[in-house]
């Protein structure tokens, strides 16, 4: 019998026992719907992270000259406590950097810390104050939605003027202007001179709760001691660039503290490679445990297709006594009920497929995730629902190909 | 009757002999005892004959049955199907046999319920190999010359006994076998249907088909040319009757 004979036998016969069929593909369906959607979903979180989160936090093409990394999942005491010892960055840092450098970037200092923003008897508490130099603007990428960000001259001259985040001024203001109003921040009046647009949140962190102040205004002494400064932002055109600007200011800071060749930074120069790489890590814990899911519903699969074929060997015996006297082959019979198995398994196989990039485009559309369906993993659900079905359909179909006819014929 | 040659072994049977088989035996191993079913049959049928093979239970005609059409091996004796020694035959080339040259016909019909009339017809072409539109063409032809020529898409639960069992026979005829091979063929059949198959019978075998029928009814013997009786695993009587 050719493998077409045998492959249309087997959709009659499915489609002749349709709840039975249904039943019996489940399994392979759970498994690659859930796989194809898995897969999409570590796709999207792996995007998202390198792509939104890592340039929403540092900018593209964006280092910063840090005491510690901003990012720091899963760090050891002692670790902590050595960055702990190291020495501050100065403002005098940021100066001879900025004065070194021969590649052209744009910079920006930056310091942060929580406060309490209030307008009249109105607070804003847990609101993120920055101060910042005039650049942070163009580096963090911040448009402005209503007035204009503060000056260079401003930023120098340490002028308490403040730009709001989207969330603050909704907070303090409502749906009034808030631009010409003065704000207080640790007791000083600050003018509102603008607005940034709405920068919605990551994560569930709303990213909109903060003032940005310029970075030699009196707010500075409620972030950092005099002369110290959190981060030092440089912002190159290209990552070629931004890789010769990072060991150029390797090169200051290690002068500036007279380290030695051998011993280490105590400084770091941070990228958004740090995030990428602990993102990474965990989507390598994803791709590690979905293929659990998937082999725990691919076997479950597999078994229950294999006792729905051995209840059809048992049911049709007769029908394969008939056949055989008729003239078909063991390698007939075993080649009917194989392709059985496999249809089911790849009929299960094709509706996972479906349902996993529906899910896929669902979660695409209720959550921030960019999901992706990736087509290696269509490719391999496809390869393992009709696996499935071979590898379950062996031992019932071999147990069919050895019944002895006369035996299955007299069987009622 | 017909002329028979007197057979040893190492011969090879007249061309015109269909069915021989040469002191043929077939024990059953039980475990605790060794039934001997069949104790050396020798018997001749010639292209064309019409044979009963009749006998009481346990006298080892569905044995014999099972043998002649290549759905079991003997254990010791020669069986040999137009010209063909098939006795010593392998699984694969047994059922090739089947496929060619033994057209069965069941008490109980055997038609796959969820096909219609004419792909039961069709079945042993698709182990033949045949393509699909001579299958079909082929199929068609068998089910017009039983009579079933407007009954082509019916199943098996749409047809009445009668018609169920001239759709087997469409089957055990669509390829041409060298034998029509039926095992207790009007058994579930009233007798006036078993009549009407009785005369399709007569009418195959007037236009040259080899019949051999096993039954335990006198009445339905009685149609065919020559009725050997078994009795205790040899053959008892082997008579030709007045056509």
């Amino acid at each position: 019998m050719p493998f077409f004979e045998a492959f249309r036998l087997a959709i009659q016969t499915i489609r002749a026992q349709k709840l039975k069929s249904g039943f019996s593909l489940l399994g392979v369906f759970i498994g690659v719907a859930s796989l194809i959607a898995a897969w999409s979903i570590a796709n999207g979180v792996n995007r998202y992270m390198t792509e939104k989160f890592a340039q929403t936090l540092y900018g593209v093409n964006t280092f910063q000259l840090r005491r510690r990394p901003m990012f720091t999942p899963n760090v050891p005491d002692s670790v902590w406590r050595a960055w702990a010892r190291r020495p501050r960055i100065r403002f005098s840092d940021a100066e001879a950097i900025s004065e070194g450098l021969t590649v052209p970037v744009m910079t920006a200092w930056q310091s942060s810390d929580q406060v309490t923003v209030s307008y009249g008897n109105k607070e804003a508490r847990d609101i993120e104050l920055t101060t910042a130099s005039e650049r942070y603007f163009d580096i963090k990428n911040l448009g402005i939605a209503m007035g204009r960000p503060f000056t260079g001259e401003e930023n120098r001259s340490g002028a308490p003027v403040a730009v709001l985040g989207d969330a603050v001024a909704k907070r303090l203001f409502v749906d009034r202007t808030p631009l010409g109003k003065s704000v207080r921040i640790g007791g000083v009046p600050y003018r509102v001179i603008g607005v940034v647009e709405h920068q919605g949140s990551i994560l569930g962190f709303p990213l909109d709760r903060f003032v940005v102040v310029p970075a030699l205004s009196p707010a500075q002494n409620l972030v950092n001691p005099p002369g110290i400064l959190d981060a030092f932002l440089v912002k190159a055109r290209s990552d070629p660039e931004m890789r010769e600007a990072m060991s150029q200011a390797e090169g200051i800071m290690r002068g500036r503290r007279h380290l030695r060749p051998k011993q280490d930074n105590n400084f770091v120069l941070d990228t958004s490679e740090g995030v990428q790489r602990f993102w990474a890590g965990i989507s390598r814990i994803l791709v590690t445990v979905i293929p659990g899911i998937v082999v725990v519903s691919l076997v479950i699969g597999g078994i229950v297709i294999m006792n729905i074929m051995l209840m059809a060997v048992a049911e049709r015996t007769r029908e394969i006594g008939l056949r055989k006297s008729l003239g078909a082959r063991r390698r007939d019979v075993l080649r009917q009920f194989l392709a059985e198995s496999t249809a089911i398994a790849t009929v299960g196989a094709a509706i996972g497929i479906f349902a996993g990039i529906g899910l896929t485009i669902l979660i695409n559309k209720i959550s921030p995730l960019p999901a992706s369906v990736s087509p290696a993993s269509v490719v391999l659900g496809v390869i393992m629902g009709a696996g499935v079905g071979v590898v379950a359909g062996v031992y019932p179909a071999s147990r069919a190909a050895k019944l002895d006819p006369i035996t299955a014929l007299r069987q009622e | 009757m017909s002329t028979v040659q007197l057979f040893r072994t190492g011969d090879t049977p007249l061309p015109d002999v269909i069915i021989l088989t040469h002191k043929l035996t077939r024990e059953y191993d039980m475990g605790s005892e060794l039934v001997r079913a069949l104790r050396g049959v020798s018997v001749q049928i010639q292209k064309n004959e019409y044979v009963a093979v009749m006998g009481p239970s346990g006298s080892g005609k569905s044995t014999l049955m099972n043998l002649i059409g290549c759905l079991d091996t003997p254990t010791s004796g020669e069986y040999w199907l137009n010209g063909q020694k098939v006795s010593d035959l392998a699984d694969d080339e047994l059922a090739r046999i089947r496929n060619k040259e033994i057209g069965f016909v069941f008490q109980t019909f055997n038609l796959l319920p969820r096909a219609d009339a004419l792909h039961n017809v069709e079945l042993p072409l698709i182990y033949a190999g045949m393509s699909a539109r001579s299958r079909r063409d082929r199929a068609a032809h068998a089910l017009q010359r039983v009579g079933l020529g407007d009954r082509m898409d019916h199943r098996p639960n749409e047809l009445s006994g009668g018609q169920r069992q001239r759709v087997a026979i469409a089957r055990a005829l669509v390829n041409e076998p060298s034998i029509l091979l039926a095992d207790e063929p009007t058994g579930n059949l009233d007798s006036t249907t078993g009549l009407e198959i009785m005369a399709l019978f007569r009418e195959l075998h007037d236009s040259g088909q080899t019949v051999v029928m096993v039954t335990h009814e006198q009445d339905i013997a009685a149609h065919a040319a020559r009725v050997i009786t078994l009795r205790d695993g040899v053959v008892a009587t082997d008579q030709a009757r007045a056509a």
